[in-house]
């Protein structure tokens, strides 16, 4: 059975943008573009509004790459699981990454090589049209199961640093720069990290210091178990959280020991807060 | 720190062969000394061995054990010589004393005695003999053996070094990204896909040639770059504007192969890229005031040097080697005479600037 199906495509370069369309109106003649884009940003903005189905994403694009738009968009689709719409099956498109290759065949996550080779399209396409099969016949009820498993191969992909930096090279103290003297922070002593624009926000009970040391680098040079990605932009110490809170819109919130604001957790990262 | 066992530099089959180099080498001198009349055969012979594998024993072990943190199995500095000493020491009173025995010989060692009668010279000469013949082999054969790791690790990491460079010049995501893009044309714009085939075939033969001059004129060097940037231009469509700014007086300058495009590929990737709206490249060239230098630049108006876009298919370390690599090739080509800076500009986007020694004349 062919699926009527809607599409969305994101890729920088025009002239691959173009061949895709027309490998797909080959390969899926059913399937309608709903519409094509340049670059990660307007990517996530089209898919939350015209909900698609199918997702094709490359992965080096301006304004954000293709993984982190599909990480963006998970966190701000509206909840499958109360009569929502499912969330799209993302393909994944790529010139020549073989480090990236090598991780989306680690999660079964679907790709497709640039230039696009039609027989491997349609392998893709075969695939999809089986998967949106299978979820119009189950019940929605079912849906956020499918949704969790694109988060989980979300988070393996997205996953920083792969291996962590053994104990020996982790931070020890924050040294930020505060006017005309460095303040001296122990990494001990703080709560939480916040990126904000070209900053970060570094927050102990008392204080907040900021440096511009990126979050990325950071969170390679501490404790995995101690300090706990719950939002892309945010790194909590484990022990400093109170409890996680379900707010009116399906949201967990995080309270802190020594905090008053309230730290809200991606869907990506929810995973972590379990009743044991 | 991690401690390196015992005797790390411990190989049996080598300690074997010493141990043999020793004994074979103590028969030797105890036939001399036979021949020249000094005692019974046997005596001789077991007086030799005991000495001699005595001194080794304590010098090889020795050796194996005060090195066991160094590369060259020998120990560094005054050990060598004091374990010399203590190896002969150990020998002579030793195995000295086990050659008495044998002899029959029931009186106690005496130090006064040992150092002047002429039984008691032969052992020490016997003992010192032996003792620094085995060093110097020991010595020089730890060496060579150090020398030839060396020499494989230094192959090792010259072979790393150009693959890494090729992968720098010749971009695998460039490369499909191109083909990608012409793939399109050939069936929907022909001779636009015949234009960038060109370009792409001229910026292959540039890179890939591995027997080009060193140098170029800095003409030949901005009709390169124009072959990449028409090429990056193709695919990044309206979000990549350049100009190349080249002054007739300075066509003719020369300039290593291939300086420049690893600046302006930089620019691109990490300027232009991760910008939604594209920017403007622009390459210039002139002539410091006293006429003696030439300073190119290489001007974005992208993202600036703090942002780094995150992407999961950068290697570590990688990121900067095309940087290096000029750097490099700068230091070994001018020495200080040539220098590579990198700045923010005031305006947003980065400065990339290279200074170097002007020589005009008539390089091809």
């Amino acid at each position: 059975m062919i699926f009527p199906a809607r599409a969305l495509i994101a890729e920088d370069e025009p002239l691959l943008r173009q061949a895709l369309e027309q490998a797909l109106a080959r390969a899926w003649p059913q399937l309608e573009i709903v519409a094509s884009v340049g670059d990660g940003l307007s990517a996530v903005r089209e898919a939350l509004a015209l909900q698609p189905d199918v997702l094709f994403f490359d992965i080096r694009m301006p304004g954000q790459s293709g993984l982190e738009a599909a990480a963006e968009l998970a966190d701000a689709w509206p909840d499958p699981g109360q009569g929502g719409t499912p969330f799209p099956a993302l393909v994944l498109v790529t010139a020549y990454d073989q480090y990236a290759v090598q991780a989306f065949e680690a999660q079964a996550m679907d790709y497709v090589l640039k230039p696009v080779q039609p027989a491997r399209l349609q392998m893709t396409v075969q695939r999809l049209q089986r998967l949106l099969a299978r979820r119009a016949a189950i019940p929605p009820a079912a849906a956020p199961q499918h949704m969790e498993r694109t988060l989980a191969q979300l988070r393996q992909l997205l996953q920083v640093p792969a291996t962590p930096a053994p104990p020996a090279l982790r931070l020890a103290v924050i040294q930020a720069g505060a006017g005309a003297h460095i303040a001296l922070v122990p990494v001990d002593e703080v709560l939480y990290f916040e990126a904000a624009d070209k900053y970060v926000r570094v927050l102990t009970a008392g204080h907040e210091y900021l440096i511009r040391t990126p979050l990325k680098e950071l969170s390679a040079q501490l404790d995995p178990e101690q300090f706990w990605q719950i939002h892309r932009s945010t790194l909590v110490r484990a022990s400093a959280i109170r409890a996680a809170l379900r707010d009116e819109s399906g949201r967990l919130q995080l309270q802190l020991r020594g905090r008053t604001e309230q730290l809200s957790v991606s869907r990506l990262y929810a995973h972590r807060f379990k009743a044991m | 720190m991690t401690h390196p066992p015992l005797l790390a530099h411990f190989n049996a089959r080598t300690f074997a062969l010493h141990g043999l180099c020793t004994a074979v080498l103590c028969c030797l001198i105890a036939l001399t000394l036979q021949t020249v009349g000094q005692g019974g055969w046997d005596a001789q012979l077991v007086y030799s061995l005991a000495v001699g594998l005595i001194s080794w024993l304590v010098i090889d072990l020795g050796r194996l054990l005060l090195a066991r943190h160094q590369a060259v199995a020998w120990p560094s500095g005054w050990r060598g010589p004091v374990l010399v000493l203590a190896g002969i020491a150990a020998g002579a009173l030793l195995g000295g004393a086990i050659g008495r025995r044998y002899r029959g010989d029931a009186q106690p060692f005496s130090l006064g005695r040992a150092l002047t009668s002429p039984d008691g010279l032969t052992t020490l000469a016997l003992t010192a003999a032996i003792s620094i013949a085995m060093c110097l082999v020991l010595f020089h054969r730890g060496k060579a053996q150090e020398l030839q790791r060396a020499m494989v690790q230094s192959q090792r990491d010259a072979a790393e070094a150009r693959l890494k460079l090729l992968e720098a010049q010749l971009e695998p995501h460039m490369v499909f990204n191109t083909l990608a893009n012409l793939r399109v044309l050939i069936a929907s714009d022909a001779p636009r896909a015949e234009a960038m085939l060109d370009h792409f075939i001229a910026y292959l033969r540039a890179t890939l040639d591995g027997s080009r001059a060193p140098q170029h004129a800095l003409r030949t060097e901005y009709a390169r770059l124009a072959d990449y940037l028409a090429l990056m231009a193709v695919r990044m469509g309206a979000r990549l504007r350049y100009q190349l700014e080249l002054p007739e007086a300075l066509a003719g300058a020369a300039v290593p192969a291939l300086l420049l495009q690893p600046l302006v590929e930089n620019a691109i990737r990490h300027g232009l890229e991760p910008q939604i709206a594209g920017g403007e490249i622009v390459v210039r060239a002139r002539a410091t005031q006293d006429g003696r230098q030439l300073l190119l630049e290489v001007l974005d108006n992208g993202a600036g040097l703090a942002a780094e876009p995150p992407d999961i298919a950068a290697v570590p370390g990688q990121r900067h080697f095309g940087l290096e690599q000029v750097r490099e090739r700068l230091l070994t080509l001018y020495g200080s005479q040539a220098q590579l800076s990198l700045q923010a500009r005031a305006e947003g986007g980065t400065r990339c600037s290279v200074i170097l020694p002007l020589q005009t004349g008539s390089t091809p």
